[in-house]
């Protein structure tokens, strides 16, 4: 028992190791970033963002990654705020759990922004995202007008009760529903993984053969939806959409494999990050929510 | 004693009770290519759990395949993107996982640290190697020649359906007819008088997790292969699915009880279901619970039939003595 105790102390201390940012000199800006999770394309394109940002405006970065936690991007805000930084940039794991997290840098007088997803939380000073309903709607609209308004469509969902997937899902079924002949034949969720994505689309073409389009939530599940349809012989007969512009995914854009893509640019997300970030230690005022505007990225893109 | 009918064949009554139901409500789901269609999908949870079969045979347990299929696939792929010949690639990826196996095991039997712990800090070690190395993205652009072990077809029959029919034989012979089936069942049964009876445990346990780490290897290059890149986050939560499909198949967690064809029937039960539930279009919301309950019940139903039969038995035993 006491072997399997030291054994959980020594684990617990290799997990709980955070990426501390260089320190350099005292008196520069320090902005601390508390990422949800390094581990998808999506965030590290943000943090990309971030990290140019910031070095073009020579601020200092103390950054975590809270790999989906919850619990654990508490605690590392907690151990954030500690290092008193000039600012904290967040992006949550969940928009209610980090309540008590944002409550408690503002008592340490720390101002926060949130990224990507926001908090409940009235002490929130500003929220940057994208407009997940806007984007879903853009979607809609382009697979209701390749298809000439009459057709079969189906949508991969994320991860059930996420806020992205319920703002996505809105905006798809509302821009769809204004088709009388588009057909919505099944929603299923592939919890924006790309292998589920993968699966369920070979099980819904199963089901469905007749299906002329599919929306998928994020690029990972459409990339996934891909593989299905090629090894089912229906590339060209199916269009299909995602959501991110990850790059793997814009690049099956431009080699015609994959329709078109949402740019939520997480890139410019993590840019715009910075710079409002900056604009308020600099004194100004920022607006209670900053929306970076959503554009459709289609083999068009690339014709230059 | 000889096991009766439903002792041995009890899971296979269910899988075949559920596909039942499944073809009476929906008229794909007994289509041949819907059946090689799930069959192609448990391919991949079928290799894991025939590996994580012999582990918990031995008393053990492996939280670490889900990272190791998405290291030994990373490192695949970043080679093969990086323009090495295919055949040394894929031997790459073997020895990566073989040796993450040897890791385990050797900690696990020189250190004396229990398979939970050794395999779930192997599960976030090896997820932050494999982040480490594909730099968070996705590597991609790996070729058309090596699409053949995920996505190919040989004889009309997809490849991972092949690969998985493979190890399939090889793992069941072994484990019923070798030297090294027989005692790793008697470590898990009963480990002392295993060491008593001169076998080399540690030796044996090494050997298991090596071989995982080989399955696992294998299963990363077919899903890379499959989907024609390999994404850090591939493979997460695998080990759940594998540890299920073994103990739906009746194999003890406790060790030295089991069988990989059993294992075999809980893969397919696991991949039916999801089928079916995706066939069926029926609300992601339900779907979990819907799965959640069909496990349970899958695994109480297959022991009641099995204590029936203990009790039907006993009795018949009991009137043939008085």
């Amino acid at each position: 028992m006491k072997k399997t105790l030291v054994w959980f102390a020594v684990l617990t201390l290799l997990l709980g190791t955070v990426n501390v940012g260089h320190v350099f000199a005292k008196d520069t800006v320090e902005i601390a970033v508390a990422f949800c999770t390094l581990n998808i394309p999506f965030f590290v394109e943000m943090e990309n963002g971030v990290r140019e940002a910031a070095e073009e405006a020579q601020v200092r970065l103390v950054v975590t990654n809270a790999e989906d936690s919850a619990a654990k991007q508490l605690s590392q805000v907690e151990d954030l705020i500690t290092r008193k930084p000039d600012l904290l940039l967040l992006a949550p794991v969940d928009s209610d759990v980090l309540v008590s997290a944002v409550e408690a840098a503002h008592k340490a007088n720390i101002p926060v922004i949130t990224i990507d997803r926001t908090v409940n939380s009235d002490k929130v000073l500003t929220y940057i995202g994208v407009d997940d309903v806007a984007g879903g709607r853009a979607a809609g609209q382009y697979i209701a007008e390749r298809l000439n308004g009459e057709g079969n469509v189906i949508m991969l969902e994320g991860v059930m009760g996420s806020s992205a997937q319920r703002d996505r899902a809105q905006g798809f079924e509302e821009a769809i529903g204004e088709y009388e002949g588009i057909k919505l034949l099944a929603k299923q969720t592939a919890n924006f993984n790309r292998v589920e994505g993968m699966n369920v689309t070979e099980n819904l073409l199963q089901a469905h053969p007749d299906v002329d389009a599919i929306f998928a939530q994020n690029d990972e599940m459409a990339l996934g939806a891909l593989r299905a349809i090629e090894a089912a012989g229906k590339q060209d007969k199916i269009v299909v959409v995602g959501f991110d512009a990850d790059p793997e995914a814009k690049d099956a854009v431009r080699l015609g494999e994959m329709d078109a893509t949402v740019e939520g640019s997480p890139y410019k997300l993590g840019v715009m990050g910075i710079e409002a970030s900056l604009q308020y230690l600099n004194g100004e005022t920022l607006p209670s929510q900053i929306l970076i505007p959503l554009e459709l990225v289609t083999q068009d893109s690339f014709a230059e | 004693m000889e096991k009766s009918f439903l002792q041995k064949y009890g899971i296979l009554l269910v899988l075949l009770l559920i596909c039942a139901v499944l073809s009476f409500l929906s008229p794909v789901f007994l289509t041949a290519s819907n059946l090689i269609n799930v069959i192609r999908q448990i391919s991949i949870n079928g290799i894991l759990a025939i590996g994580m079969t012999f582990i918990i045979l031995t008393g053990g347990i492996d939280l670490s395949v889900g990272s190791q299929v998405a290291l030994t696939g990373a490192v695949t792929a970043g080679l093969l993107s990086s323009g090495v010949n295919l055949g040394i690639a894929v031997v790459a990826g073997l020895f990566i996982g073989g040796l993450i196996g040897f890791v385990n095991g050797t900690i696990i039997t020189k250190g004396g640290v229990p398979p939970f712990i050794v395999t779930l800090g192997m599960l976030t070690a090896a997820r932050g190697l494999t982040l480490i190395y594909t730099g968070g993205r996705p590597i991609y652009n790996l070729g058309t020649s090596f699409r053949f072990f995920g996505a190919g077809y040989m004889g009309g029959i997809p490849v991972p359906v092949i690969i998985l029919g493979i190890i399939l034989i090889v793992s069941h012979l072994t484990a019923k007819h070798t030297v090294f089936g027989r005692e790793v069942y008697a470590v898990g049964g009963n480990p002392e008088a295993a060491v008593y009876s001169g076998v080399n445990k540690n030796k044996r346990l090494v050997q298991v997790y090596t071989l995982m780490g080989f399955l696992s290897a294998i299963t990363g290059i077919v899903l890379t292969s499959r989907l024609g890149s390999a994404d850090p986050t591939a493979g997460s939560g695998f080990e759940l699915d594998a540890i299920a499909a073994v103990v739906i198949g009746g194999t003890s967690m406790f060790g030295g009880e089991g069988a990989i064809s059993g294992t075999l029937v809980g893969a397919l039960i696991i991949g039916v279901i999801n089928n079916g539930l995706n066939l069926l279009n029926v609300s992601s919301y339900y779907q979990q619970v819907i799965k959640g309950v069909i496990v349970v019940g899958a695994v109480l139903m297959d022991g009641y039939a099995r204590n029936k039969q203990t009790k039907l038995t006993k009795s018949s035993v009991e009137q043939s003595q008085a």
